[in-house]
């Protein structure tokens, strides 16, 4: 395992346009930097500088990622600087909701099936699909949470994992 | 009389017609073919080039002498990707140009149709932003967007790339005039608790200096900029694109800084206790060794470009804002420095290391450029091509308006010179001296053809060393005089070559005869050249080794081995 820089998480508003999500990635890999993580999706009405947003006017991206922060503060700015960016929020150190699922597909057969269940209740995942050989289970929650539970259940053998991407929202009214 | 909806291609060229360009460079193909038709009904001049590498570098001149905006018509696939080098040039020298090109029909976007190339997305990284269309509809408002986003705030080339139906189909829609970009923020006016900051710091400064940058040249903040000067009695030095800005022969100005600056403004950038930036952006030809940087001075930056802040340097004080409106600002609230000592150390430095170049040996393109500019130089608009003709242009070329100082500094293009200097030319009408290398004339030479049909009035100094000359220095101050890739054997007869174009062409070279020839090329009313043939192998000093610091200035030849530098290039 390579030791990594704290993770930050980056929420952008768009305009919900071709091209956006290539140049946001753009400025990441000039510098050689990873996209740890990405969501991007269509966002709700708002209000900005004096107009409401038609309705898929606007989107919003999480981006995670991990690197120097004085470089990142550098992105930061550039990625503001794109004409399709209506802004650039960097949410580390700040107080944020955050939240990310998971599938997780397990091969199992019937002895294994209680114990895993048992894991799976602790966490407030679901039983999503149940067949004679397999099952997946879906949990939400914090990202450190689902790593808790992933470690938890590779002994049972983990056949495909599939996670969403975290997302966020700044605490009380500031913005995200 | 039949009342057809204008074509999309109709649509573009009236939109251009309503941002009152004048001028389009460019050159054909089957995906540009409506719009090339409805420039027959336009009184839009059309400009056909050479090469379209040529017709950005003749927008870009055009813009950078005006402050209007260059416009550039391609056809899809090569003729597209042949500006994206003029792109990179005007983006990193914050130039405002509109690329327009030709497209494959949209149904055939994404088959490798004929000519097909993705040009939005190969422009992402070389332009301030782009745009494909699919719909005619939104050809007014890209249009009028485009136009926005390329003249305000930093300025920079977008690109349009415009697929074939969408200009010969009809479109509809009507003009634009609003418009709408949420988030595309442009900083005028700066705060006033800022302003009182900067004049506070500058008021405890005993050695101040102005770093003055591109940024004021495009704000036009020069004449403000000189009265703050005056009133804190600071001395000012410039960058390579800030020449201009105030006037290089000023008794207040030190002449450029940097990598190839004079000696006078490298010590005083190594020794001021105060460097103000204005509209300059801390590049590594300016910085060498960042962490040694100005270390134990307080640091001012304007910039329009609030990512410039903190990017290289971080300022002590970081005013955003338009360069003139800053400085115009700041005025009212500052008075003069005690810098009475600090003038009476850099008349010193200016009396022991004045800029200077061995008189014997052969012809110097230093003396050439020197009596250029005591010629009537410093009323002509200079632009200049990459390399070492460029340095020395830049150190005794002075330069003392706005706007008449053209070089590709940030993206250092080669072959930029001549159609720069041809667009610089039209735009302005007054002559133009495109000062350019034996390398780099031949970089985009063919537009020679262009000079003569639109018989501007350019005069084509050709500093001609037989090498790749910069490239030749470096290799004999760094990599032991092993020469690799620099021998420009293969050379034209340069002034046979502008005979074949029908350009009038004089060589030079002897000393003597220097007078007479530029007297004779300032006299000709079209386009002429002039070769310049400078002994092959002399270098340009004052220098700062890439990377290193300022005490590490090579004023003359160094005596001792040098390592290869770690900076930049
Ligand atoms: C398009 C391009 N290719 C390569 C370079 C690298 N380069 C910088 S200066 C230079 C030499 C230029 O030679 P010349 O035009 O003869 O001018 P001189 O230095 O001799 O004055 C080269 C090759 C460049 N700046 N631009």
């Amino acid at each position: 395992m390579t030791t990594t820089t704290p993770l930050h998480t980056i929420s952008l508003l768009v305009r919900n346009k071709p091209g956006v999500l290539v140049r946001t990635a753009l400025i990441f890999s000039r510098r050689g930097y990873n996209i740890e993580s990405l969501v991007v999706s269509p966002a709700f009405d708002l209000e900005i500088e004096g107009y409401r947003s038609a309705p898929g006017e606007f989107s919003r991206m999480t981006i995670t990622c991990s690197g120097d922060p004085v470089i990142l503060e550098q992105i930061i700015k550039q990625l503001e600087k794109l004409v399709d960016v209506v802004h650039a929020i960097d949410h580390t150190g700040q107080e944020a909701i955050e939240s990310e699922i998971a599938l997780v597909k397990l091969k199992a057969g019937i002895k294994d099936r209680t114990e895993i269940l048992q894991v799976a209740e602790n966490f407030k995942a679901k039983v999503v699909d149940f067949a004679a050989e397999s099952l997946i289970l879906r949990v939400q929650g914090e990202s450190d949470k689902l790593d808790a539970f992933i470690d938890l259940l590779k002994p049972f053998g983990v056949v495909e994992l599939v996670r969403s991407g975290k997302i966020l929202m700044a605490r009380g009214l500031a913005t995200t | 009389m039949s009342t057809r909806p204008p074509t999309g291609g109709e649509m573009v060229i009236r939109c251009l017609e309503r941002e009152g360009v004048e001028v389009v460079y460019g050159y054909s193909g089957g995906a540009a073919m409506p719009m090339f038709d409805a420039l027959i009904d336009s009184k839009i001049k059309f400009v056909l080039v050479r090469h379209e590498q040529g017709a950005t570098h003749m927008a870009d001149g055009f813009a950078r002498a005006s402050g209007k905006p260059g416009v550039v018509l391609v056809t899809s696939g090569p003729g597209a990707t042949n500006t994206i080098t003029g792109c990179l040039t005007a983006l990193m020298d914050s130039v405002p140009m509109i690329v327009l090109c030709g497209q494959t029909i949209s149904p055939m976007l994404g088959k490798d149709a004929f000519q097909e190339a993705d040009v939005t997305g190969i422009s992402y990284p070389v332009v301030k932003h782009s745009y494909l269309v699919k719909n005619s509809a939104d050809i007014p408002r890209i249009m009028k967007e485009a136009f926005h986003i390329a003249t305000t705030g930093r300025p920079g080339p977008v690109l349009i790339d415009l697929p074939k139906d969408v200009t010969q189909g009809p479109c509809t829609a009507p003009f634009v005039d609003e418009i709408r970009l949420p988030g595309y923020k442009i900083p005028g006016r700066c705060d006033a608790a800022l302003l009182k900051k900067a004049a506070q710091l500058l008021s405890k400064s005993r050695k101040p200096l102005l770093y003055v940058g591109n940024g004021a040249v495009i704000s036009g903040a020069g004449r403000a900029i000189q009265q703050l000067a005056e009133k804190l009695k600071a001395p000012i030095v410039n960058t390579l694109l800030g020449k201009g800005a105030c006037p290089e022969d000023s008794p207040l100005n030190l002449g450029m800084l940097g990598m190839h600056g004079t000696a006078y403004a490298n010590r005083a950038v190594q020794h001021c206790d105060l460097i103000f930036a204005i509209g300059a952006r801390w590049d590594d030809r300016i910085t060498g060794k960042v962490s040694e940087f100005c270390k134990d001075a307080v640091k001012l930056h304007i910039d329009i470009d609030v990512a410039e802040f903190g990017k290289i340097i971080q300022p002590d004080l970081s005013m955003p804002g338009d360069a003139r409106l800053v400085v115009e600002d700041l005025l009212p609230l500052v008075g003069p420095c005690d810098t009475g000592d600090w003038w009476k150390e850099l008349n010193g430095w200016r009396k022991a290391h004045p800029l200077k170049y061995p008189k014997k040996g052969g012809l110097r393109a230093q003396h050439v450029l020197d009596r250029l500019d005591k010629l009537g130089g410093r009323d002509c608009i200079i632009t200049t091509d990459v390399g070492q003709h460029q340095m020395w242009a830049a150190q005794f070329c002075l330069t003392t308006k706005n706007r008449h100082w053209l070089s590709s500094g940030g993206a250092g293009t080669m072959g930029f010179g001549v159609p720069a200097a041809i667009g610089a030319a039209m735009a302005t009408g007054k002559p133009a001296w495109a000062i350019v290398g034996d390398g780099g004339f031949q970089m985009t030479s063919c537009e020679l053809a262009t000079a003569m049909l639109q018989k501007v009035p350019i005069k084509i100094l050709i500093i001609n060393n037989r090498y790749l000359g910069m490239i030749r220095q470096w290799q004999e101050l760094f990599f032991d005089n092993r020469l690799s890739g620099a021998d420009l054997e293969g050379n034209p007869d340069f002034v046979k070559f502008a005979d074949a174009f029908g350009m009038p062409a004089k060589r030079v070279r002897r000393a003597g005869d220097v007078d007479k020839v530029l007297k004779w090329a300032m006299a000709q009313k079209g386009p002429c050249l002039v070769e310049a043939e400078v002994v092959k192998e002399d270098n340009v000093f004052p220098m700062i080794p890439a990377g290193a610091g300022y005490d590490k200035m090579l004023i003359d030849r160094p005596k001792v081995r040098m390592d290869k530098p770690t900076g930049s290039t």
